[in-house]
């Protein structure tokens, strides 16, 4: 039989943001895939240079919603080092505390995502649920579920504070319990672990050739993690393991993550309990003098870099970022060839692209009012609006 | 291998020019554009083995590429070149390193630079009918005009 193309996106089930993949099959082996990208591209390095510096934190938070810290921290850093200003210990430690709760978050999101495209969707719905742990806590601390604005440049915005930080080892502690569950779980549910050994393969040199970076590439044995390598904020103060693995494929992947999550735990109790006394900010100038830096970050996903050059003024002169998918999805070609068609919605989840979802809602009305609505409110709304268009819901639940 | 030492070896080893450490972990250097295959495959031996992106800048008479390699002990090379902007050109290094596909798709883009002996593929990141001759990151660009559009983007 020869060869078929079949086009695989740009809305598909297997995503929630718009990719698109043309794969070649023989029967139902995959033997070559063709990426198409660009979808959202929103044209924000273009947007950074007519915004002055404290409208770019904001715009680069914004790059995406899950990893919306990773990149706000790593611009506020290089920013940081061109105007040679240094955040103050406490500021260093809290910026560590958001990232590893960044990291929980974004792990026991993709866990779920993974768990549902191999059909295992008790598993989806409790990692999620023990997801709304951590959200809650970023709200606690943040008030945002994600974007949380926590970054500036010289510091952070607001504090944590010792009934905030209880809660956070409460929470901690829950956490704890339920990954330790899951760890068993992966390990001892034989069809979750059949599932996904052997699916996806990305040897060690290959995954070094291409450029992979964080949990794709520590599964496959390669130990990067900028974390370790190139310290930033607190990392270089507290104590943990770049966690690796050998199976180089989507079971490794999973391990890495979940064992990550532990050591995550691990950091946030150190910070936490050791945070250090002080101010949360320094006085930063509008206008930062002409340099240039490169920022690298270790996002949930892997390494982020930001470059940034300035003029002198407050408008910075040129913003590049790399997000850790790019870099993976040169790996996806390799992982995807000589599996199957059901294969590719994991493989392509392993990498853990980036999707964002908020849960609140602002309406604004004719007179451009904004107006808040709870649940119940946009419960009725819905109702109203199919009882228009001839359908009843009203009875349901 | 420490950012001082990289400084040293490129010191030694290419010709190099402007190398400076700005601090722990970072090391700067410029090179020729066309010397630049070679260098990057010679780094790539010293241990600079990977790359994280390409960074292109429009210094308004020039343009400005700049590669950010790096090695395992955390040591960021910038790696500088400069090339005219009229029929601006530059060779690819993906037969060095494949994995800057995309980065190189980048500077074709939204820069308008050739990269010469990139691998087919599809264009990355603007629309497949993205108007001919708009770079958007050169600056004197200011924004597609009211008459060009994009409209059919992924038909095929």
């Amino acid at each position: 039989m020869a060869p078929i193309k079949i086009p695989f996106g740009p809305q598909h089930p297997a995503l929630k943001e718009p990719e698109s993949f043309n794969l070649v099959l023989e029967g139902e082996q995959i033997i070559d895939t063709e990426v198409k990208l660009g979808y959202n591209h929103r044209g924000i390095e273009k947007a950074c240079e007519s915004r002055n510096i404290t409208q770019c934190i904001y715009l680069i938070e914004r790059i995406c919603g899950i990893c919306s810290h990773s990149h706000s921290t790593a611009f506020t850093k290089a920013v940081e080092e061109i105007a040679a200003i240094e955040a103050p210990p406490r500021a260093q430690y809290i910026r560590t505390i958001v990232a590893e709760l960044e990291r929980i978050h974004s792990h026991l999101l993709w866990l779920g995502v993974a768990a549902h495209e191999v059909g295992f969707d008790t598993l989806f719905m409790y990692a999620w649920r023990d997801r709304e742990v951590v959200m809650d806590l970023l709200a606690l601390i943040t008030g945002n579920r994600i974007n949380y604005g926590m970054n500036t440049v010289g510091g952070v915005r607001r504090d944590i504070d010792s009934g905030q930080a209880k809660q956070v080892l409460e929470s901690i502690r829950i956490l704890v319990e339920r990954t330790n569950y899951y760890l068993n779980v992966a390990i001892n549910e034989s069809i979750f672990k059949a599932r996904l050994s052997g699916v996806g393969k990305l040897p060690q040199e290959t995954a070094l050739r291409l450029g992979a970076v964080g949990p794709t590439a520590r599964a496959s044995g390669i130990a990067r993690d900028i974390r370790k390598d190139d310290p930033y904020a607190a990392y270089d103060q507290v104590g943990f393991k770049v966690v690796t693995d050998e199976q180089a494929d989507i079971f490794g992947r999973t391990m890495v993550r979940v064992y990550e999550l532990l050591e995550s735990y691990r950091m946030i109790r150190e910070l936490t309990e050791g945070l250090p006394e002080g101010p949360i900010a320094v006085k930063a100038p509008r206008k930062i003098p002409a340099g240039e830096s490169v920022s690298r970050y270790e996002a949930p996903r892997g390494e982020n870099i930001h470059y940034v050059r300035t003029n002198g003024t407050e408008i910075p002169e040129r913003v590049k970022v790399r997000a850790p998918t790019l870099a993976n999805l040169a790996s996806i070609r390799e992982m995807a060839k000589g599996g199957f068609l059901a294969d590719f919605p994991i493989i392509i989840a392993a990498i853990d692209p980036c999707f964002s979802c908020a849960d609140r809602m602002i309406r604004i009305s004719g007179d451009r009012r904004g107006e808040l609505w709870n649940w119940e409110q946009l419960r009725d709304y819905s109702i109203k609006w199919y009882q228009q268009r001839g359908v009843d819901l009203s009875h349901m639940g | 291998m420490s950012g001082e030492k990289v400084a040293n070896w490129i010191n030694q080893q290419l010709e190099a020019r402007n190398v400076s450490v700005p601090r722990e972990r970072r090391v700067v250097a410029e090179i020729a554009p066309l010397k630049l295959v070679e260098s990057i495959r010679m780094l790539k031996e010293m241990g600079m083995n990977n790359i994280g992106t390409i960074t292109g800048l429009d210094l308004g008479d020039r343009f400005e590429l700049i590669y950010h390699l790096s090695n395992d002990d955390g040591v960021l090379l910038n790696l500088k070149t400069f090339i005219a902007r009229e029929n601006p050109r530059i060779p690819s290094v993906t037969a060095v390193f494949p994995g800057v596909f995309f980065y190189e798709r980048e500077l074709m883009d939204l820069f308008g630079i050739l990269v010469e002996g990139i691998p087919e593929g599809r264009r990355y990141p603007l629309p497949d009918d993205w108007p001919e001759g708009e770079y958007p990151l050169r600056k004197d660009w200011k924004g597609l005009s009211a008459d060009k559009g994009v409209t059919v983007d992924g038909a095929n």
